[in-house]
């Protein structure tokens, strides 16, 4: 990542500086690649002294892949293991913090479902941590700043984002496995993550069919195939619950 | 992304190979794991589809390899479940009015991975397997199945569970592992297939998650093999030494697999010969 920041980074174009922003560098990884390509197009008109970090690249500290201290996801498949870990981490920070103290007025059904996750997420989190070992990445710090946990709607379209969030993560990196032992233990847990997505769903959108359902039109393609997300995206797109500095650059896709 | 492109480019990649005449099956198998993907994308449709088609062999008995034949394995489940749906909507008052838009959601899935699987199928250039006859009473186990709404939808909930066990045996195959786009879409529809048995269990007024080796009134033996969905050690590391959830909580937060051969002796039951 840093080295197509680099290279691809326009000196001092507009478009350059809102890439950088800590609030578009979700966007900027998320579509990283049309991203770089357009502005390939615009560094046709630029100084080409590309190589030279620029004010322009300035990244919020708290968002930089690069910092010292940047969590590093490793090679081969534990980079992946670690990537799932990480996620793992957030979810069951996400849940602990649910279950420590209940939106108001919730039901007895509800609070049994988030406990039952809860319970599901932690032993996901604390299965990655002892098979990965001393290759394990570190605690990571959660940002929960935006979630509102005294609201059911809240609570609920979080864990919501959360769940299928886990389902096309596990989905989009499973063919990165090499070790058919560890695709199979991925296996077991993204079927789980899927179950409370369908659940949670339901929760919000009680015995629908379409858009928003357990298996809705939003995450089930026309062709009948769930959410799948590259490692990258999904780390974008979770960027904004993490405190802690992460770096994508090993990480495929 | 276009799944079907993806794989016809994979496809077109791999080198031809000498026309072989196997002598077996089994024969053809080991010659196809030794001369890789490449030969057993030419070689495998002739081999295989022919004791697909075969009515007497809908259900064979051995263990699924070959890419065409983890896929026809999965095309069988898929038709499983598109057809019980398609017959369950069929049939005035066995759906209430408040559940028919999870059932139809349902349908909508299954019917669209019945395509992909035999668009799938075909791409690789394989014959998609056949439709069977079901006989959803199970050989009278359920004979109200189309009567009775919890019956049909503890037998939907089977399906599904059984569904999810089965893709997963199958993902970590060599054959699924080396064809990337295929293992994508396999895993993609694997988690619809959780989706879907978790609201089925929701429906029935259960939890979405399988505790232990618990029914809970559906087909106990969808449960159980040779890795029973109790099972809490995972990569040989055992519960008590990577958490302190307790064990029914454990046994939900990770599903079994069950082998291809068990899968089709679960699913036998539901298939006329």
């Amino acid at each position: 990542m840093a080295t197509q920041h680099h290279s691809t980074e326009p000196a001092a174009t507009g478009l350059g500086q809102r890439l950088f922003n800590p609030i578009d560098r979700r966007l900027f990884l998320r579509y990283s690649g049309l991203t770089v390509a357009t502005t390939g197009l615009l560094l046709a008109g630029c100084d080409d002294d590309d190589d030279t970090p620029t004010n322009q690249e300035v990244v919020d500290p708290a968002n930089d892949p690069n910092a010292s201290g940047a969590v590093n996801f490793g090679t081969g498949d534990f980079r992946v293991l670690n990537y799932a870990y990480a996620l793992e981490q957030l979810e069951a920070a996400f849940y602990e913090r649910v279950v420590s103290n209940f939106y108001s007025g919730i039901s007895s059904e509800e609070r049994d479902i988030l406990t039952d996750i809860r319970d599901h997420e932690v032993a996901h989190r604390d299965f990655f941590k002892k098979a990965l070992g001393t290759n394990a990445i570190g605690a990571l710090e959660p940002n929960f700043t935006s979630i509102n946990f005294s609201s059911r709607d809240s609570v609920l379209t979080t864990a919501r984002t959360f769940e299928d969030l886990g389902v096309s993560a596990y989905n989009g990196a499973g063919k990165y496995l090499t070790d058919p032992n560890f695709l199979l233990a991925a296996g077991k847990i993204v079927s789980v993550e899927a179950r409370h997505a369908a659940i949670i769903r339901d929760l919000l959108k009680p015995k629908a069919k379409g858009e928003g359902a357990f298996a809705g039109d939003d995450v089930v393609n026309a062709q009948g195939l769930d959410v799948a997300m590259e490692p990258r995206a999904v780390i974008a797109a979770a960027d904004k619950y993490i405190r802690t500095n992460l770096n994508t650059n090993t990480l495929p896709g | 992304m276009n799944i079907f492109e993806l794989i016809k480019r994979a496809s077109a990649l791999d080198e031809p190979q000498p026309a072989t005449q196997p002598a077996s099956r089994r024969d053809a198998l080991e010659q196809l794991t030794r001369l890789g993907r490449g030969a057993a994308l030419a070689a495998v449709p002739a081999v295989v589809s022919g004791l697909w088609t075969k009515a007497e062999a809908q259900v064979p008995a051995g263990e699924p390899t070959s890419l065409l034949e983890i896929l026809n394995f999965a095309l069988l489940a898929e038709y499983t479940d598109s057809t019980y749906y398609q017959e369950g909507l069929n049939v005035n008052g066995l759906i209430p009015a408040s559940d028919r838009a999870v059932f139809e959601q349902l349908l909508r899935n299954e019917m669209a991975q019945v395509d992909t699987l035999k668009t799938t199928i075909t791409s690789l250039g394989g014959t998609p397997v056949a439709k069977p006859n079901f006989d959803f009473t199970g050989g009278g186990r359920y004979t109200n199945w189309n009567s009775n709404y919890q019956t049909y939808l503890a037998v939907a909930q089977a399906f599904e569970d059984l569904g999810v066990r089965a893709y997963k045996g199958q993902a970590n195959k060599p054959a699924l592992m080396a064809n990337k786009p295929v293992l994508e879409a396999a895993l993609r529809i694997h988690s619809v297939e959780a989706r879907h048995a978790a609201e089925i269990r929701r429906l029935r007024g259960k939890r979405g998650w399988i505790t232990g080796i618990d029914a809970e009134g559906s087909q106990a033996d969808i449960y159980t093999g040779a890795t029973p969905e109790s099972n809490t050690t995972h990569l040989g590391i055992a519960r008590a030494d990577y958490t302190t959830v307790a064990e029914d909580k454990v046994s939900q937060a990770f599903d079994e697999p069950l082998t291809g051969v068990e899968v089709k002796a679960r699913l036998a039951l539901f298939i006329r010969p």
